[in-house]
């Protein structure tokens, strides 16, 4: 094949880039290029007109020059001139010039697209493609006005070359990228579609990726891809290594097509076709059956290439995550791989399987691996293996596995690389927390990350530390005991002190009674590392002090004396000394009693997501692996944050809870009336909120317990939602309902449309309507982001029985959601019989590549099928004494939670379904209510009535109808709601 | 599957060609031509041909002259994690480098961190396949004194960031095509 000598063409170029290497210094070379600036520029101001290929050769000088880093002002218009050259050569030089170098001087852009537009019109496929690859390389917006009609017709035609195909198909996809509104969709697309089918494996290979881009905007438009790209797929796969001839690489058939056509299939759920779906399984069974055949190479390129193709196939199989069998095999293969000697290959099957780990499917499979996985991290020369190493043992972990995985974690972060230890203490921290058993083991755990690597340890983790030993009281006396012995060692990072402070100024008193850690010895410990420490640290510790003055009134003299000190009153930062002078007089002034009460042990923090999870998510931004968002695969651990009460509220939705300063949220046990005297310290005791109580930590004022909760969660992810844990790993795979899913079907009990559920990421809108036993509900799926949702799967489940008892039919709802987006999703319901537990709603995507799910209860209880009764009063009576059963009366006394508002109670009997019955209660305060439940096997006649009671702001509900379990419920259900 | 672009260095951190598929400015460039050079040149055959870094994307705004080329997508290039406020600039972008050495040039290709690695790190080999093939045993010099050829070859094989041709034998037959004409 004939070679292309050096510089072959310009000889005058070549001696100016020989000119240029021999320079020996900079400035030679800068000397050399101001020359050859003059010339030129002489050259094309001078009188004598320049023929082709001189005006070619010094704009390729000048090209030259400005990508050697040189600012370039002229030059433009011989570049354009050489646009309208007709050969070849010339053409080209022009063109590229312009694609480097291109500016915004739009009387230049109008020459250049005139001269695209000829060369779009020659025919001749060399200009086309010349004008086509500008167009492409600039992507600008002028240029999409100018051209994004005429490109689709090119692509599409008949007659177009195969070479111009290839790159119009690519020009488009640009300039639909960069411009999407230019680019019209029209009766082009589905002829777009059909070049999956072209016999030129090029075109194919450049249309799919158009076709990838195209669908995510419209996957309905380009639905017809699917069965095409299998079709294409399954040629290639099954083809002999040698039947593509020119598209075979290395012995492997269209490497780079196959890894194409599988990523568009990852565009789309699975086929809904059989046939389809059956021929796509077959394909990704014979790459995996390939993968074990002996290599046809012994070259690394055929494995290589071979291995694109497998990994792509393994990532469309996860993408489904419907097929066990495929999942597992997947899983083996990569397990192979983890020994392979090509530290690529460990490196990749680290990484996928690490999103296997998330599928239930394929997590055992996953962590029979572990050992290899921990060697990995221990022996990997790359750190980025080693990361991947540490984040799949992070995705395989759980309840079996953890205490192995934690050890090995702090093990590794000893010796580990600086740029991953926050990582790995992050998530040493959560797993810690998440599977703990027993206490005292978390504990050990996070004073050991301190130890190994305080340095690394936020305050995130400390505060975690703190807020879940304060919340349980059988692991505190463990943790001062703790503190106080790693207090001991001569040198210990700051961060204990803080921790080691802030646990024996609140639990110290658990370990008094040990001579060894007395009270005078607990606070000279903690007090020979005071003056090491920084202001924050010292501050934290003066309030340990005056913590230690209420435990141990013994120890009051020595610290009284400690605050008294000049370098305490008198230190030069104020909120030290403020600290010194408000202790010193709270505890000169104050009784004993108003110091218990001042400083009563810190009340349990409210629980919500892990702080430490929410940064390492804002660490590993949306992007990161679904490793992060756990929970699923863990059927053994219902409570994500590790199982601290009160309630394991995994989900940041406004609740009560998510008060800054949680007080109100959880009140001390005790709430103690504020005596009178002490208010003008520097406790604000306020007349609705509990006392509040000096914190140990830097500002007493500000932020009593906002400390160690550090403010709502900035990031977006921060505030997901997690994926609520599995109530039983059987194959629907649903999650418990959200803590709050009660409280949020309460509100629709009595009304039917409304927001049944929002978060960050999602809006959840629900509106209703039931007739006789039959009912509509649509439900609005709103994408508050700005970024698609995929795989948006949206599923009705029928707990336990409810199957029997109601039927829901649903229909599916488009896989993406587009940012900003919402999507309706109609469901029509029937009530069979009576039922006690609603439907379960589960709701499962993808967002920025992390699995999102969340179960919610479908509002639908058995009132709405209520139809409304009227009755004379004669009549009321009647039924009521026929109705004389015990069983058939269920009755409830309850307190008031809203105002006690007759027409506000109407308005919700009458939403509850009831007829009002006026003129029967010789009360008038009174409330009776008739009606029939509807449902298909039976009707249940229900009567009530409620006895509201103002001065007792309580209310008295009867309901007696002729079904036990119905007369309960909706007893139960009615009275929550006044 | 979306090539962000394409660098040709030397050992000593010579561009030979620079090829971009995003709008960067020229600051942008420079500088992720010495943050490649930086991490590709300490690798050894012990390492993995891939890089991550994380690239965090910032709305500049950008109250400029309309540009010609309107900004597809702003990126700026941090290695290290990004430290500052997370708050005004949400969303974070992924890249990662795949590279292949040959004798003292450094192939790389830079990709969406979710691109297929082993994909891109042969779609290098078989650009230098062509390469070594047009040029009849290409050495580093080709490179130089050939610059805008090598532009040629790479539009034939890639375009738009995307993989364009992957037949040797087709690109060869239009290359020696386009040489043949004047």
């Amino acid at each position: 094949m004939p070679a292309v000598s050096k510089g072959d063409g310009m000889r005058g170029l070549a001696v100016f880039i020989s000119d240029i290497r021999n320079c020996k210094s900079k400035e030679a070379e800068i000397k050399r290029i101001n020359k050859e600036l003059a010339n030129i520029r002489s050259k094309f101001k001078g009188d004598k007109a320049l023929d082709g290929y001189s005006k070619k050769k010094y704009v390729c000088k000048l090209l030259f020059i400005f990508l050697l880093g040189h600012d370039i002002d002229f030059g433009h218009m011989e570049a354009v001139n050489l646009l309208s050259s007709n050969k070849y050569t010339e053409k080209q030089i022009g063109y590229l010039f312009i694609s480097v170098l291109v500016n915004s001087n739009s009387e230049l852009i109008r020459l250049i697209n005139n001269a695209i537009k000829n060369d779009l019109a020659s025919r001749n496929p060399t200009f086309m493609c010349l004008a086509l690859h500008c167009i492409a390389n600039v992507g600008s917006r002028e240029m999409g006005e100018a051209f994004a009609a005429d490109i689709p017709r090119i692509l599409v035609a008949g007659d177009s070359m195969d070479s111009v195909k290839q790159s119009a198909a690519l020009c488009l996809l640009r300039l639909y990228k960069a411009s999407p509104d230019l680019v019209p969709m029209g009766e082009w697309t589905a002829r777009v579609v059909h070049l999956l089918n072209d016999q030129h494996m090029g075109v194919v290979t450049a249309a799919v990726s158009l076709i990838t881009c195209l669908c995510k905007k419209n996957p309905d438009d380009f639905k017809t891809c699917i069965s095409l790209a299998v079709s294409r797929l399954s040629r290639i796969v099954s083809s002999a290594s040698t039947d593509l001839q020119d598209y075979t690489y290395y012995f492997v058939p269209a490497p780079w097509l196959s890894v194409k056509l599988l990523r568009l299939l990852q565009c789309y759920p699975p086929p809904e076709d059989a046939a389809v779906k059956g021929r796509l399984v077959e394909c990704l069974e014979t790459v995996l059956n390939k993968a074990q055949e002996p290599p046809k190479s012994k070259k690394v390129q055929h494995s290589n290439a071979k291995n694109a193709i497998l990994f792509e196939t393994i990532s469309l199989i996860i993408h489904y995550d419907s097929e066990p069998n495929l999942l597992v095999r997947a899983c083996n293969q990569l397990g192979q791989f983890l020994q392979h000697r090509e530290t690529n290959l460990r490196y990749l099957a680290l990484e996928s399987m690490c999103t296997l780990a998330s599928s239930e499917f394929s997590h055992e499979a996953v962590k029979t691996h572990i050992d290899t996985v921990i060697n990995a991290l221990k022996t990997e020369r790359d750190v980025s293996v080693r990361q991947r190493a540490a984040d799949l043992l992070y995705a395989m972990c759980d309840r079996s596995n953890a205490k192995q995985i934690v050890s090995e974690m702090l093990r590794y972060l000893e010796t580990a690389d600086y740029a991953i230890r926050e990582e790995i203490v992050l998530k040493v921290a959560i797993l810690a927390e998440k599977y703990a058993v027993d206490y005292s083991w978390y504990v050990d755990t996070i004073l050991n990350l301190i130890r190994i690597a305080g340095d690394y340890v936020s305050e995130e983790v400390w505060y975690r530390v703190l807020q879940i030993v304060t919340n349980r009281d059988d692991v505190q006396g463990y943790a001062a005991k703790t503190v106080f012995e790693a207090l001991q060692a001569p040198a210990c990072h700051e961060n204990m002190v803080k921790v080691g402070g802030y646990i024996l100024g609140e639990f110290g008193n658990l370990i008094a009674g040990d001579p060894r850690s007395s009270p005078p010895v607990q606070f000279s410990l903690l007090h020979s590392k005071f003056h090491l420490c920084s202001v924050a640290t010292r501050a934290l510790l003066l309030s340990t002090y005056i913590k230690f003055i209420n435990l141990f009134p013994e120890t009051k003299a020595t610290i009284q004396g400690v605050l008294r000190a000049g370098s305490q009153l008198r230190n030069a930062d104020v909120e030290l000394q403020q600290r010194a002078v408000e202790y010193l007089t709270l505890s000169s002034v104050a009784s004993t009693d108003v110091l218990a009460t001042v400083l009563e042990e810190m009340p349990p923090f409210p629980e919500r997501e892990s702080s430490i999870l929410a940064k390492l998510k804002r660490k590993k931004g949306p992007g990161a692996a679904s490793a992060l968002d756990d929970g699923r695969r863990d059927p053994s651990s219902s409570d994500i944050n590790g199982g601290v009460e009160p309630t394991p509220s995994t989900v940041s939705t406004p609740s009560p809870s998510a008060d800054l300063l949680g007080l109100r949220a959880a009140p001390p046990p005790a709430a103690p009336q504020a005596p009178s005297g002490a208010g003008n310290l520097l406790v604000d005791v306020s007349s609705d909120g509990p006392v509040a109580q000096p914190s140990l930590g830097p500002t007493p004022e500000e932020a009593f317990l906002s400390e160690l909760e550090p403010p709502a969660p900035e990031s977006p992810m921060a505030l997901l939602a997690d994926p609520a844990p599995v109530a039983d790993p059987g194959p629907e795979d649903i999650g418990l309902p959200i803590p709050e899913a009660d409280e949020l079907l309460n509100k629709f009990v009595c009304k039917n449309n409304g927001v049944l559920f929002e978060n960050q990421l999602l809006q959840i809108g629900v509106k209703s309507e039931f007739r006789q036993n039959l009912g509509r509900m649509y439900l609005f799926y709103g994408n508050k982001t700005s970024v698609q949702f995929q795989n948006f799967t949206p599923t009705v489940v029928h707990p336990g029985d409810l199957q029997t008892q109601l039927a829901v039919q649903t229909k599916r709802v488009a896989a993406q959601v587009d940012g900003g987006a919402q999507v309706q999703q109609v469901l029509n319901i029937e009530c069979l019989r009576d039922f006690l537990m609603p439907p379960l709603l589960s709701v499962r995507f993808r967002y920025g590549g992390a699995p999102q799910s969340l179960t919610l209860k479908l509002p639908v209880t058995i009132n709405k099928f209520f139809q409304p009764t009227e009755m004379a009063a004669q009549d009321f009576f009647q039924r009521w004494k026929q109705l004389s059963l015990p069983q058939q009366e269920a009755q409830k006394i309850f307190k008031a939670n809203h105002p006690m508002d007759a027409e506000v109670t109407k308005a919700k009997l009458l939403g509850f379904g009831s007829a009002l019955l006026d003129n029967v209660d010789p009360n008038p305060e009174n409330f009776v209510g008739a009606g029939i439940i509807q449902t298909k096997a039976l009707q249940v006649g229900c009567l009530l009535r409620l006895e509201p009671n103002a001065q007792a702001q309580m209310y008295r509900l009867t309901l007696r109808t002729s079904k036990e379990s119905v007369s309960r419920h909706l007893c139960e259900l009615l009275a929550q709601q006044f | 599957m979306e090539i962000r672009f394409i660098l040709i260095q030397n050992r000593a951190g010579k561009t030979r060609l620079a090829k971009w598929y995003m709008q960067f400015d020229d600051d942008e460039k420079q500088k992720l031509i010495e943050e490649v050079h930086a991490v590709v040149t300490v690798r050894d055959a012990k390492h993995t041909n891939f890089v991550e870094g994380q690239a965090r994307s910032r709305d500049h705004e950008r109250n400029e002259e309309p540009n010609v080329l309107a900004p597809l997508c702003p990126a700026r290039w941090v290695w290290a994690y990004p430290v500052t406020d997370s708050l005004s600039a949400p969303q974070f972008r992924n890249f990662k480098i795949i590279y292949r050495r040959y004798a003292g040039l450094y192939f790389c290709i830079c990709v969406d961190v979710n691109d297929n690695n082993l994909a891109y790190l042969e779609a290098i080999h078989n650009f230098v396949e062509v390469l070594n093939e047009y040029f009849h045993n290409v050495c580093e010099l080709d490179l130089v004194f050939n610059f805008y050829k090598v532009y040629t070859v790479v539009d034939e094989m890639f375009l738009a960031g995307e993989i364009r041709e992957t037949s040797q034998t087709k690109v060869l037959k239009q290359l020696l095509m386009l040489q043949s004409l004047e």
